[in-house]
């Protein structure tokens, strides 16, 4: 179908300059409000977390709107062991004490109610049905590298130790916690990523145990968040109701960093 | 009194200025994060014909060590950037303006006159109503590759969640080049469209301010009668 042209009018000369006043004066006035609008959202105070407020509350309304979306059937793509790259590369050191004593490591597990906590040798973590995961491993920084990792699923850790639930046994907690042994590193974990199938704890990378720099004795692998929450050099493990404090989260970035 | 025609409506209009800052905010925060693991180049093997990016070009635009401040405005006014581009096709399909927009059936052979014409070759200039068909071409393109962006950017936002998304990309990494190529696309668009709203002129220009646009008078071909000369 042809289309029609707009309608023709006869305007005089006045109207025309009326018009067309008014319209840039609106154009101009609303470019100026614009500007004004941009440059007060880049003056607002900046808050404790490394952001102002407004991106800081659209950033939580997005990630509410994926924690609503976030399905646990939802795997990360994995691969044959032979494209796993090696050496995995490694990137970043907070936290990581190159004269740990991985004899004397412990995994202590902090249980809210009454704050008992237990001391898990790695021995009794190894005990514990093997995984074998191989993923795209995905850097915020915008890289991504396959990795080979092995270890336990989290959640098969939390059963064993029975943490993870209130006194009930049934309701979980809303996150859970992880920090490296001198507290240097720490991220956050909502509940339902912690439990995801693909979400491990690990001692070896490419079939042999951690090296230091990729935080032995024990890291986290969890495909569904970017390689910032996949903690090295596990210290403390805990559970809370509240978002527990997140390294990264403090200096600008979304809390949940999920993929 | 002068002969005024109505060229764009007063919703088109604001889509459009909305566009162009909310688009400058999204590519600045892009290149904010692109920053971080610029690996990106045009070349063969080890020749490298264009660089993504030049160190100093980071420093222009103070791109460097922003990571968290680019991240964070992108998943701000991506909100804007959809909620802008989903009215604009929504008025365009309902108001019928769409009419004026998508490419007819002879756009190509069209667009290719009216390329050659642009290009200084005295080929004459087909017939058109509000846009001519190089026009409809580009316009539509650039209506879809907003939609590459948005679909490109979800998928790579959440590859896992979005896995499906990723997939069809071709995969996390190629719909990471597909969002910037977009990216590119858009800088070379713009630069055509400065060329060609310079080169069409004031009365063009404003009536995308103003919506109208005031018409050349016709010249009407005058009859002259004149007596034959007696014998």
């Amino acid at each position: 179908m042809e289309p029609t042209e707009h309608p023709v009018e006869n305007w005089s000369e006045e109207k025309i300059k009326r018009r067309t006043l008014l319209s840039f004066g609106v154009f101009t006035a609303v470019g100026l409000a614009g500007i004004f609008g941009w440059r007060r959202y880049l003056t607002q105070p900046a808050n404790d977390n490394g952001l102002t407020a407004t991106p800081r509350k659209v950033l939580t309304f997005n990630e509410n709107l994926n924690e609503a979306y976030f399905g646990e059937h939802r795997l990360a793509p994995t691969y044959p062991v032979s494209r796993a790259a090696k050496p995995a590369r490694v990137n970043g050191d907070i936290g990581i004490n190159t004269d740990i004593d991985l004899a004397q490591w412990r995994l202590e597990i902090v249980h809210p109610e009454g704050a008992r906590s237990e001391q898990v040798a790695l021995a009794d973590i190894k005990s514990l049905p093997k995984q074998d995961i191989v993923f795209d491993f995905k850097c915020i920084e915008g890289w991504d590298q396959i990795m080979h990792y092995g270890g336990v699923r989290l959640s098969d850790l939390m059963q064993k130790y029975n943490f993870g639930t209130k006194s009930d046994g049934k309701t979980y907690y809303k996150y859970v916690g992880m920090e490296t042994p001198d507290g240097a590193y720490y991220v956050g974990l909502d509940m339902k990523s912690a439990l995801h199938p693909q979400t491990l704890l690990c001692y070896e990378n490419n079939d042999a145990p951690l090296t230091i720099p990729h935080g032995a004795p024990l890291r986290l692998a969890i495909p569904v968040k970017y390689g910032v929450k996949n903690l090295k050099c596990v210290g403390k493990i805990f559970l809370s109701d509240e978002r527990p404090r997140d390294y990264w989260h403090e200096n600008g970035y979304e809390y949940d960093a999920a993929l | 009194m002068k002969i005024v025609q109505q060229k764009h409506p007063l919703a088109i209009r604001w889509f459009h200025w909305l566009n162009f800052p909310i688009l400058t905010i999204m590519i600045w925060s892009g290149l904010m994060i692109y920053w971080a693991n610029d690996v990106y180049r045009l070349g063969w093997g080890n020749m490298t014909l264009i660089k993504f990016f030049p160190h100093s070009f980071y420093e222009a635009l103070s791109l460097k060590q922003r990571l968290a401040d680019g991240m964070a405005l992108h998943f701000v006014f991506m909100w804007l950037f959809f909620l802008n581009g989903f009215l604009y096709v929504a008025y365009t399909i309902f108001s019928g303006e769409w009419r004026y927009l998508i490419p007819g059936r002879h756009a190509f052979s069209e667009a290719w006159q009216v390329l050659l014409h642009d290009l200084g070759f005295n080929r004459p200039f087909p017939p058109q109503t509000k846009y001519n068909a190089a026009q409809q071409i580009a316009y539509t393109a650039i209506i879809v590759m907003g939609l590459g962006s948005l679909l490109t950017g979800l998928a790579i936002y959440k590859p896992i969640q979005f896995g499906w998304l990723a997939f069809l990309f071709g995969g996390y990494n190629f719909a990471r080049i597909l969002h910037f190529a977009l990216t590119v696309g858009y800088v070379l668009f713009f630069i055509v469209h400065i060329y060609q709203v310079v080169r069409a002129g004031w009365n063009n220009f404003q009536s995308v301010v103003t919506g109208f646009e005031v018409k050349k008078p016709v010249a009407v071909p005058v009859i002259q009668v004149t007596e034959p000369e007696p014998e």
